[in-house]
């Protein structure tokens, strides 16, 4: 009799599980929707913090998941600020004191720019299937959208954040709301897709917010407004020698 | 009566030779105790005074909530004219607008790229256009290497950082952090001077600048995140009573940017590290009483069985036993005052040697993150020269009136009987 339960209960929870698609087989569709051989964007940031909010404007070039390099055009206090990301270095140049200053360590983790978003985000693989290993657990309607439920848990120690809930857009492939905990289980970071659009055949975010839960402010607001995808880009853009032109 | 008391103690040492050595060292232990004591109280709340607290601060309300994190974003903002009716209001109080900040000492190569880099704490402070903070941090003295900053762009650092990143003299370093805003920002300076605090905490980091150039370095014009008050000379009265008055006329508690003035005594752990040093002092003098009370106590039963005879002789010849018990206090006071100016004096000896000395405790205190010299000197104050007689007379009374219960117990009748044994 006890046998008999086991088997049906066993049999009853793989009927159950079965009813979801394989969670990393959803990350594959999202990387193939949104990750691209090479990007060139500008887009603004909105910081909204305590002291009151402010726009800043960057363009971003990046080639694959190792590559990528940021210039701020505006305000005019931050312009001319640039950005290299090669690997797992970070470097920053400052037209001001004319220096460019590489980031490591425990600065990876401060905040960009007064942002929400730290270094260490920027410096993220944007291929998330290959950092995590996601498992549908559920299936929701958010904003009118029909979403599956997939928790991500990290393949290594090395990423920032080790667990993440995520809302993902079953015919768009993009995760809609997001929340990021860390090793503890304390939650860390918000993220929400505000507004969509198409580029080419893929869907991509247009504008979304950012929300370190551990910052007070109303988190920090993402807009872009031009995107190329696929577009060849000179090698020596993701040189340091860039960063002081 | 006290001049036969005296006569009969110095005339039969035994009497007095064994209870006034007891006293004198554990009156001499109390007064070294109290005023290492003192000095320990007093370097604690001047050292923080100078280097974090003041002895009043003002700091915004939101400021306030995240303090240990020093956050400059929620800094106060139109400093000068807030100095201005400060100094109006309160023309006994110096008043001080300070920055701190952390942020990161790059240390460049040929090709103005990282060469080595650095964690460091950043204090601004008017350096260029008074000499009351270079007094009160005691940067003269403090300077190892170098010189003071005589003009913007130049920094002091500490010799821990300098030695950390091989930083010389007149060598161009760039400090990288984030402005109020959160922008990032970066500022060349020339190394103008090596500095040694001895207060761990800041010598393991600790970059100087000027206000200036550190209002200019983290787009904070005319901002501070902390402004400090200093009384010629520190009263915890005076400090609470100023900052009552204060946060009355200008704090408002549902305004997170509205300013707040906080008494030394109420930042960070100081009010809990005051009151626990005054109760081990209560609690020293306590157990120097009980157990020299028991020890004169002791000692006073030996006295009885050695004077026995004489007692009896006294209670015999017609001395009421009151009276007799009245003169053993009276001799244990003479005893207790005498031991404790002994005990007083030599030690004022020792204290003295340790106001003058000190002790470096510096290896005690590698990874501290508190602000206390590494030097732990004594003070002496008035009350070291009276403590003593706390414990040295009470003991001394408490002692004999335990011992000179056994005089009640004899038996006059008995009297000649045991007199002729």
């Amino acid at each position: 009799m006890r046998i008999l339960q086991t088997i049906m209960l066993f049999l009853f929870c793989n009927s159950v599980f079965a009813k979801y698609p394989d969670g990393n087989m959803i990350l594959k569709q999202i990387d193939e929707n949104m990750y691209a051989k090479s990007m060139i964007s500008t887009s603004q940031m909105l910081i909204h913090s305590r002291r009151g909010s402010r726009t800043m404007t960057l363009k971003s070039w990046t080639e694959g998941n190792t590559k990528s390099f940021s210039e701020y055009l505006a305000p005019p206090k931050d312009a001319g600020t640039k950005m290299l990301k090669l690997d797992d270095k970070l470097w920053i140049y400052n037209p001001a004191a004319d220096r460019t200053i590489q980031i490591s360590g425990h600065m990876l983790r401060q905040s960009m720019m007064g942002s929400d978003i730290s270094y260490e985000d920027m410096m993220e693989e944007n291929e998330i299937s290959k950092i995590y290993s996601a498992e549908t657990v559920n299936e929701v309607v958010y904003k009118e959208r029909n979403c599956w439920v997939l928790e991500l848990t990290a393949n290594t120690d090395a990423t920032a954040y080790h667990t993440r809930k995520v809302l993902i857009d079953k015919e768009k492939m993009l995760p809609l709301k997001e929340e990021r905990y860390g090793k503890s289980g304390k939650l860390l970071k918000t993220t929400e897709i505000l507004e969509v659009m198409k580029v080419g055949n893929r869907w991509y975010p247009k504008r979304m917010i950012f929300k370190d839960v551990l910052k007070q402010g109303e988190g920090t607001e993402f807009v872009i407004d031009e995107i190329q995808l696929d577009v060849e880009i000179h090698e020596s853009r993701f040189s340091k020698a860039a960063l002081r032109k | 009566m006290l001049k036969f008391l005296a006569k009969g103690l110095v005339r039969d040492r035994s009497r007095s030779f064994f209870p006034i050595l007891i006293i004198a060292a554990g009156v001499m232990l109390t007064v070294i105790f109290y005023s290492w004591l003192n000095g320990y109280i007093n370097m604690l709340i001047e050292d923080n005074a100078r280097f974090d607290t003041g002895h009043v601060k003002i700091v915004t309300r939101a400021y306030n909530e995240l303090i240990d994190q020093k956050p400059y974003d929620l800094a106060m903002m139109n400093v000068g004219h807030r100095i201005e009716t400060l100094s109006r209001d309160y023309p006994q109080i110096q008043w001080q607008p300070r920055i701190y900040f952390g942020g990161i000492l790059d240390v460049p190569d040929e090709n103005k790229e990282t060469l080595k880099q650095g964690k460091v704490a950043g204090l601004g402070v008017n350096l260029l256009n008074s000499n009351f903070e270079r007094d009160i941090l005691n940067l003269e003295q403090a300077i190892k290497q170098g010189k003071m900053p005589s003009k913007l762009g130049e920094i002091l650092i500490s010799r821990d950082i300098a030695e950390k990143l091989g930083i010389q003299i007149n060598d161009e370093v760039t400090m990288f952090g984030s402005t109020m805003y959160g922008s990032i920002t970066m500022q060349n300076f020339i190394v103008s001077g090596i500095v040694v605090f001895g207060v761990q905490i800041l010598d393991k980091g600790a970059v100087i600048i000027d206000i200036s150039d550190v209002r200019k370095f983290l787009d904070m014009e005319d901002s501070a995140s902390e402004i400090l008050g200093f009384i010629p000379k520190y009263n915890e009265a005076a400090t609470y009573q100023i900052s009552a008055e204060f946060n009355e006329q200008n704090s408002d508690p549902t305004e997170e940017f509205s300013e707040i003035m906080i008494p030394l005594k109420d930042q960070g752990q100081m009010a809990f590290m005051i009151n626990v040093i005054d109760q081990r002092m209560g609690m020293f003098i306590f157990i120097f009483i009980f157990v020299m009370s028991l020890v004169l106590w002791n000692s006073g039963l030996m006295n009885g069985i050695r004077r026995y005879g004489e007692i009896g002789v006294r209670l015999a010849i017609g001395e009421s036993k009151g009276h007799i018990y009245r003169s053993l206090i009276l001799e244990s006071i003479i005893i207790g005052i005498t031991a404790t100016i002994i005990g007083t004096g030599i030690g004022l000896i020792f204290a003295f040697m340790l106001q003058h000395y000190g002790i470096n405790i510096s290896s005690f205190m590698k990874d501290a993150e508190v602000i206390m010299n590494s030097t732990m000197r004594a003070q002496i104050t008035p009350s070291c020269y009276v403590i003593g007689f706390i414990p040295g007379v009470f003991a001394s009374i408490i002692g004999a009136c335990f011992a000179g219960i056994g005089i009640y117990r004899r038996n006059t009748a008995q009297l000649f009987k045991e007199l002729e044994t």
